[in-house]
């Protein structure tokens, strides 16, 4: 069925796994959207997840941090399984930062304070180490002329850029982008997948699900093929796009890839 | 005029007497509205439960019927307080049920990310609702609560009948004394349009602010 999870191609580090899914089922009413699910995600591993929608592949991005809670199975990130609704729940949380299709930056504070915001909240920052900290994040994706505007003020790629640093400024052991550059007119395509090219270069934990397939040749560790709430694949993304092994892979690749 | 300036002190005290019910009530519906509606939208469930069958039953039931239930029956379980305070906990739970669904409703407006990113990012519930949510639910819920406490202002006329002292009920005293009834209600009817377009000005200024922070 599916073959066995390469180590990191990260070249001879040992494979610590920092995010399990054991036997992982789901239904929304009749649809059968997670079925058995198995994957191992290791520190530092860039893990990219494609697949037709309604595969599953977003579903399974969010019930990593039970955005979306399972029926049964085990996740465990860093050896612990994910604690049901509750504080063990919201510290688990903010050790994974999450990167939404839809950014999702608070409508109501300044870019300064949204990347601030779970900084003095949930870590217990002082507010003046907080915001330096944001403004190096918002330097860093190239922002930080931006820091005092709102959301509703910036582009596209600028607010997804925000929501990145958003998610970093936890310090998170490793990131969930769910469709990332999906809401993004083309030409703001690229200024997001910089800033994730160079978090997964700098050795970023990240569970990218994403249509960029350009991304997942040059970035990823290992690409999972999801079809039908299964994953049918998981491979070293040459192997995967040079010789793709299902026939579903082999469909959903000359669809994507003629124009 | 002279119903008005002979009676002045009866007035008055009438007047002080409706503003203070209604300004500790509103007070009162206004917290425990927020906390009831948290209720309602929290992932607990018996939490759930109890913020439904609070609004279904403070909501269906005729105010009257719930201050002969506090005036009549707590006393019943040796709750003794005096009138002022049965009506304050009258009509303050029972406006609690209204400003209770306005805050849901406008929970409901906040795009569901919102709360999802605030999660994402370790956010507890009460977190993620009193920082993300409802200070953007609040624009849009201005308007709706600003009806609900004229309303409750107009409601503290019926605490009258339960030997608090307010507006509506000074006409007894005044119309014993011989002046003309319909004068007599004129002048109530002014002291209360005080009071109502008080508040009506006061939420179409919140409005207008929270307008130009959007």
């Amino acid at each position: 069925m599916t073959t066995a999870p390469e180590p990191a191609a990260g070249g001879g580090q040992t494979f610590t796994p920092l995010i399990e899914l054991r036997g992982v089922n789901k239904h929304f009413g009749d649809l059968h959207v997670l079925q058995d699910i198995e994957l191992t995600v290791g520190r530092g591993e860039v893990v990219v997840v494609i697949g037709p929608s309604g595969s599953g592949k977003s579903t399974l991005c969010r019930a990593i941090n039970r955005l979306e809670p399972i029926e049964n199975g085990t996740i465990l990130i860093d050896g612990e399984p994910l604690p049901a609704e509750g504080k063990g729940l919201a510290r688990l949380r903010a050790e994974v930062g999450m990167v939404f299709q839809s950014f999702n930056l608070f409508a109501h504070k300044t870019v300064l304070q949204n990347v601030s915001l779970a900084q003095i909240k949930v870590r217990g920052r002082p507010k003046a180490e907080a915001d330096a900290k944001s403004r190096a994040l918002l330097e860093r994706v190239g922002l930080e002329s931006q820091a005092d505007k709102y959301p509703a003020q910036l582009s596209g790629g600028q607010q997804q850029r925000v929501a990145i640093a958003r998610a970093l400024a936890m310090d998170p052991k490793a990131l969930l982008f769910d469709e990332p550059t999906s809401a993004l007119d083309p030409e703001m395509i690229n200024e997001v997948l910089d800033v994730m090219r160079q978090l997964a270069h700098e050795g970023m934990t990240m569970i990218v699900v994403t249509h960029e397939m350009g991304f997942a040749r040059a970035s990823a560790n290992r690409v999972v093929f999801m079809a039908d709430g299964r994953v049918v694949e998981d491979r070293a993304p040459e192997d995967f796009f040079s010789a793709p092994e299902s026939e579903r892979a082999r469909d959903f690749l000359s669809k994507i890839l003629k124009h | 005029m002279k119903t008005l300036t002979d009676n002045w002190s009866t007035y008055w005290d009438g007047f002080l007497g409706t503003l203070s019910l209604f300004a500790v009530s509103a007070v009162l519906s206004l917290v425990l509205g927020v906390l009831i509606a948290g209720f309602r939208v929290s992932p607990v469930r018996p939490l759930r439960v109890f913020g439904t069958v609070w609004v279904t039953v403070l909501r269906n039931t005729p105010l009257t019927l719930l201050f002969f239930i506090v005036v009549l029956g707590l006393p019943r379980f040796d709750i003794t307080l005096p009138f002022y305070t049965f009506a304050v906990l009258a009509l303050g739970c029972y406006t609690s049920a209204f400003v209770c669904e306005a805050m849901r409703s406008g929970v409901n407006t906040v795009p569901t990310g919102q709360g999802e990113a605030a999660r994402s990012l370790g956010m507890s519930f009460g977190q993620t609702m009193s920082l993300v949510v409802l200070p953007q639910a609040y624009r849009s819920v201005v308007a709706p609560i600003g009806s609900v406490m004229i309303a409750l202002a107009k409601n503290t006329a019926i605490a009258g009948s339960f030997s608090v002292t307010e507006l509506l009920g000074t006409y007894r005293t005044i119309n014993e004394l011989g002046y003309s009834i319909v004068w007599t209600f004129v002048w109530i009817a002014v002291g209360y349009l005080i009071i109502t377009l008080a508040v009506s000005a006061v939420f179409n200024l919140l409005e207008r602010r929270v307008a130009v922070s959007r």
